[in-house]
């Protein structure tokens, strides 16, 4: 049975409630058993400067990246990974990190390719809980070793690639890169590195509605009017949409499959993680560069 | 390709600990990033950017009468990888004859053992850092 829900007004209007918690919340639960705490940085180092007491540390990029292929570990893998951090099938995982929780839900979504069932995203991230002066700690929790079982990691409804864009223009897709990655101005998002891109622009027909518009200044989701307004209003995403999220590596892009999948309850929302370093690479995909969406590319 | 006396500290320093404790060594380095002096702390704009960054991080060199580089660095506690690296080459090059910053072995953090540890993508920050200083350096040469 999964760990008991937070029940808070904040978040009782979204449609998954359940997928997120509060720092408060968390700071009343730490070291509850079946209630795992799991931080998830852009930074390699952050967690050993200081943590939330009793969190696991997970690294987006040299635990759930493949370390070879650009893809991620496979169900082996993944079981090991997590029964060697003492994490159990039946746990609640509390993720949550720096950058807006970028990587916390970009982690959150690795796990859900493999099905785990009950994980939850601390609202506002580690940003919020050090603003409001809680307590961090260097102590790496000591948990037995768990036996996580193999599950096949299954990328048919969460995960787009290259060609399911390519049968996709027309439909509903967001590009939640910053304006000027949108327009083809910039190769990467300002003060990040170039990931390898060589040309510049968004996927024709896709509309530019930045990941950062889903949050408030302290990093907390928005009210559900708000999102709707943005999502279903501005963007004209509906229930009944069939959603492709992309940003530079599919990062950013994780976090706006959360806010559609959990907070508007939208049912189809794939992340395509190969997103602009892939499609900006690509020989013969077509581009469109400026503010406008672009038409469906005829012959593709 | 020139080495300096700092980096040979640094390169021992990393091969004499075992590979699961090298990144508690760069956040160590972390620690230890000297604060800006105050005549850059209250001049943000003479500072460069270093782009090649995740993180917000700047950086200054200037050259006395005698082409001797000064580095300076600054890194947000939020980035301790990065605010590592910022160390790593203050430590490596910072008081070295000009030529030997130009000539300085691009190659260096990869003689760390820390390339698979922290990742290629993030490294690519600290070689960002390493060009803009050696960029600097050209431009104030006397």
């Amino acid at each position: 049975m999964s760990y008991p829900v937070e029940s808070n007004p904040r978040f009782e209007n979204y449609a998954h409630p359940e997928a997120l918690v509060s720092t408060q919340w968390v700071a009343e639960n730490l070291g509850q058993p079946g209630l795992v705490l799991m931080e998830c940085n852009e930074d390699i180092l952050l967690y050993s400067t200081g943590h939330i007491e009793g969190a696991v540390k997970i690294d987006w990029h040299t635990e759930l990246n493949h370390p070879d292929n650009r893809d991620y570990i496979n169900g082996s893998e993944m079981a090991k990974l997590l029964s060697s951090k003492g994490i159990s099938r039946e746990d609640t995982i509390v993720l949550y990190g720096d950058k807006s929780n970028w990587w916390a839900t970009y982690a959150m979504w690795v796990f859900k390719l493999f099905g785990h069932e009950d994980i939850r995203i601390m609202d506002g991230g580690r940003s919020k809980w050090v603003e409001e002066g809680r307590a961090l700690t260097k102590d790496v929790p000591e948990r037995s070793v768990t036996d996580y079982p193999v599950i096949a990691r299954d990328d048919s409804s969460i995960r787009a690639f290259k060609d399911d864009v390519l049968a996709h223009f027309g439909k509903p897709m967001i590009d939640v890169r910053s304006p000027a990655e949108y327009t083809g101005e910039k190769l990467h998002m300002p003060d990040y590195p170039n990931e390898g891109a060589s040309r510049g622009g968004h996927i024709p027909t896709a509309r530019s509605v930045p990941w950062s518009k889903a949050v408030n200044e302290d990093q907390t989701f928005k009210t559900i009017e708000e999102l709707n307004q943005i999502y279903r209003v501005d963007a004209g995403i509906s229930d009944a949409s069939d959603v492709i999220a992309y940003c530079r590596i599919g990062e950013r892009s994780s976090h706006t499959w959360f806010v559609l999948t959990y907070l508007l309850g939208i049912p189809k929302v794939r992340n395509y993680d190969g997103s602009w370093t892939e499609w900006g690479s690509t020989v013969r995909v077509p581009i469109v560069k400026g503010e406008e969406p672009g038409a469906v590319p005829v012959g593709f | 390709m020139s080495t300096t006396p700092g980096a040979q500290e640094i390169i021992s320093a990393f091969a004499e600990v075992p590979q699961n404790l090298k990144l508690e060594l760069l956040l160590e380095y972390s620690e230890n990033l000297p604060d800006l002096p105050e005549r850059y702390k209250d001049h943000p704009e003479l500072l460069e950017r270093v782009e090649e960054c995740q993180s917000p991080v700047y950086l200054f060199v200037e050259l006395d009468e005698q082409n001797i580089v000064n580095i300076f660095l600054t890194a947000p506690d939020e980035a301790p990888t990065t605010k590592g690296f910022a160390s790593l080459l203050q430590l490596a090059l910072d008081q070295q004859p000009a030529d030997t910053v130009l000539n300085f072995d691009d190659s260096f953090v990869d003689a760390l053992g820390i390339t698979d540890l922290v990742s290629p993508l993030r490294i690519r920050g600290l070689q960002g850092m390493l060009m803009r200083i050696k960029r600097q350096v050209k431009e104030k040469m006397i």
